[in-house]
């Protein structure tokens, strides 16, 4: 059985947490003490219909009393076919950060749409960040057709408005699927009011979609995490380099390069949970040996000597600001790619993104919170990184704020 | 090159990597050990993450001093089998330097009582970062809340300052004072975690699986094993019924559940059938409001 992340964006109103509530409830990996507690919780609240199922996802109090989602709501959920993880992220645009975390680890976006008002700003916003993130699959909702009379034409028009406002972003898969989640009609099973549409139920679709991986190219790429080093008599010169398999594979024998030290060597041993293996696959942990001893800290790459990343002190990047305070010019931060970190500066913002557009709009040289925008960074040291499009976990970054430690951007490079 | 991973795999994955992250990033790290199946699952994650090197932390324990004798029991063999350090800080010695009321009722149960002795040993041994056991599909307060998780000087949890966290980047960061609470299985349901117990042989203390126990009935229903930490009256009744329990807690806020599970297998069919939610068949603690876990984390808890 595999594994499928993927992330809801919209707003309440859309039917977000409900069309959740309804997967969790129909494919029943709900409790019935939680049940019990949701309906006495509806009732207060006086909501007639069975069960507001908002209620599940809506873990914090400040949610609950506002009707909102502030932050991100992991939910989990299994079938025959498949484990699930949901990140339920919020819909409004002063909450753009928590959807960010939510959806960067995602290999599928559900974007809801109520059928009664077509795209809206919001759903422009949840796609374009969906492009800027490189989220594989893109599944458009088109949720409360129980209100529209099932209306194959609403649908139609629907999809025809989307295609055209998503054609600039490039977005590589996108599957259109009309459903009532109140009711359940197309999300569990197949609704018989909707004869017209041939395709899939919800469920059955994440049951089946394939899971892309983002990489497209396979060369190795591993970061050092941890050095181990037990200095124990019997393993006096044991020195391995703990870490994850971003992508590729590593086999003993390699001829590899550490950056950026720019030092060559040969892979001498790796070992996967004490067990000596051959070769070493993405996403694996493992401890690799060297055959020289070199000196490699936290945060060095290993890298095939044919397969070279790039190596710069300067790099163009795709940002998201999300410190509630503003950029101020000049400002140092540190650059954090995984376990490399650097200090680093924002040298030149090119220009912002507008977000329901897409379009490139002038920079004024101001960043503030949920600003997205085109920018150059240079860093004291050189970093090994490929572009985003390429490889998500080399090609993806924050900055911290040295001062108060928050993670004010993410960035993708390229 | 790929290789298809099954679901454990990469859970397993995520779980060994953020481990080596706080390895990589504190100075002074911990990992909070319960005698749980959560915490047993990390100390086996830890040993894939590290050896043949030592954990580059110790394991603390806050003894309530209601636990299970089988789960210290389990905890002293785990730790001389492993090698590795253990701290232990018992709630009792805080309730009387602090000069705190101790619990009361029939039930009398430490779990508030606890944060004191946790704040306590973070501030003692100056831990940076503490490894928890916490997942996410426990409880919805938990469901919201990040896998580095800063906290501030008083342990308390900001849910609306938590820092963004994206892809596999992992922002430890803090001023002196501060600590993180670092959840690696945050992922992993209580079926996760079960499945992965059987693929990975591990041993639990014994009373996860089925056995006969003097209990009594609580009002709601719950069977409550009886202990000396009791405080029974004349009108409880006590009955010894074949019970497991689902999550090993305090003997008086855990209850039992009536169960014929013998093996790891018999077990997950349980939960596969199971109608009621692992905590809110077993925890008393969570009962009290609608918003219990996050007031406790408010203030402190893990």
């Amino acid at each position: 059985m595999d594994l499928l992340r993927f992330f809801t964006a919209g707003n309440v109103d859309d039917g977000k947490s409900t069309l959740i509530g309804r997967l969790l409830f129909d494919s029943k990996s709900i409790s019935t003490d939680i049940i019990e507690t949701l309906t006495k919780q509806s009732k207060t609240k006086g909501i007639d219909t069975d069960i507001d199922l908002a209620l599940l996802t809506d873990g914090l109090r400040a949610e609950r009393e506002q009707g909102i989602t502030i932050d991100v709501a992991y939910k989990y959920f299994t079938t025959p076919k498949r484990k699930f993880i949901i990140a339920d992220t919020p819909g409004h645009i002063q909450y753009t950060r928590n959807m960010f975390t939510g959806a960067s680890n995602a290999n599928l976006a559900i974007i809801l749409i109520d059928a009664r008002n077509g795209i809206t700003e919001q759903t422009k916003r949840h796609t374009i960040l969906s492009a800027i993130l490189g989220i594989p699959h893109l599944v458009v909702c088109i949720n409360k057709m129980d209100l529209v009379n099932f209306s194959e034409e609403v649908y139609n028009n629907i999809l025809l408005d989307f295609n055209a406002f998503a054609k600039p972003l490039q977005l590589k898969d996108i599957s259109f699927i009309p459903v009532s989640a109140l009711a359940g009609d197309n999300v569990v099973s197949k609704s018989d009011k909707m004869n017209w549409y041939a395709g899939k139920p919800l469920l059955e679709f994440l049951e089946t979609v394939e899971v892309k991986e983002n990489e497209q190219n396979n060369a190795a790429r591993f970061q050092v995490q941890y050095v181990i080093r037990p200095q124990t008599t019997e393993l006096h010169d044991y020195r391995g380099y703990a870490g994850k398999v971003f992508s590729g594979s590593y086999s003993v024998g390699d001829k590899v390069i550490v950056l950026p030290a720019n030092i060559e060597t040969e892979i001498s041993k790796i070992e996967k949970h004490q067990q000596e293996v051959e070769t070493a696959f993405e996403n694996e942990p493992v401890v690799i040996h060297l055959k020289d001893d070199v000196d490699i800290s936290r945060g060095s790459s290993i890298v095939k000597v044919n397969e070279l990343p790039k190596l710069d002190k300067e790099v163009e990047a795709t940002l998201c600001w999300m410190d509630n305070a503003p950029f101020v010019p000049g400002q140092k931060v540190l650059f954090q790619q995984n376990s490399f970190v650097t200090k680093g500066i924002i040298k030149e913002i090119s220009k912002k993104i507008d977000i329901h557009s897409f379009e490139n709009i002038e920079s004024d040289g101001t960043l503030k919170l949920n600003d997205i925008a085109k920018v150059i960074i240079k860093t004291a040291d050189n970093i090994t990184y490929d572009n985003y499009k390429t490889n998500r976990n080399t090609g993806s970054f924050i900055l911290v704020n040295e001062n108060t430690n928050n993670t004010v951007a993410a960035g993708t490079i390229g | 090159m790929k290789q298809k991973l099954d679901y454990l795999d990469q859970l397993e994955n995520e779980a060994i990597y953020i481990l080596r992250e706080v390895a990589g990033q504190f100075e002074k790290p911990a990992l909070l050990f319960s005698g749980g199946k959560d915490s047993i699952c990390l100390v086996h994650l830890a040993l894939k993450a590290f050896r043949p090197g030592k954990f580059p932390f110790p394991l603390v324990h806050v003894d309530t001093g209601h636990n299970f004798p089988e789960a210290l029991q389990y905890r002293d063999n785990l730790v001389k089998e492993i090698g590795e350090n253990l701290i232990v800080r018992k709630v009792e010695d805080t309730i009387k330097a602090k000069k705190l009321q101790d619990a009361k009722g029939k039930f009398p149960s430490r779990n508030a009582l606890q944060t004191y002795t946790l704040l306590d040993v973070i501030e003692e041994f100056e831990f940076d970062a503490c490894i928890g056991g916490a997942r996410r599909d426990e409880e919805k307060a938990r469901a919201k809340e990040r896998i580095f998780s800063v906290r501030d000087e008083f342990g308390q949890w900001d849910p609306k300052k938590q820092r963004p966290e994206l892809w596999n980047i992992y922002n430890g960061k803090i001023n002196k004072g501060e600590n993180v609470r670092v959840f690696p299985i945050s992922n992993w349901t209580e079926l996760d975690v079960w499945n992965y117990i059987k693929r990975e042989k591990i041993e639990l203390p014994n009373i996860y699986f089925t056995h006969e126990r003097e209990c009594v009935v609580t009002e709601s229903g719950q069977l409550m094993a009886n202990s000396e930490y009791l405080k029974l009256d004349g009108s409880d009744v006590l009955t010894t019924k074949k019970v497991r329990y689902r999550t090993v807690g305090d003997m008086t806020c855990t209850a039992a559940v009536e169960s014929e599970a013998y093996t790891i297998e018999d077990i997950i069919n349980e939960i596969k059938e199971a109608k009621i939610s692992e905590r809110g068949a077993t925890r008393m603690d969570d009962k009290i409001s609608e918003a219990a876990m996050e007031d406790r984390k408010k203030s402190g808890y893990f």
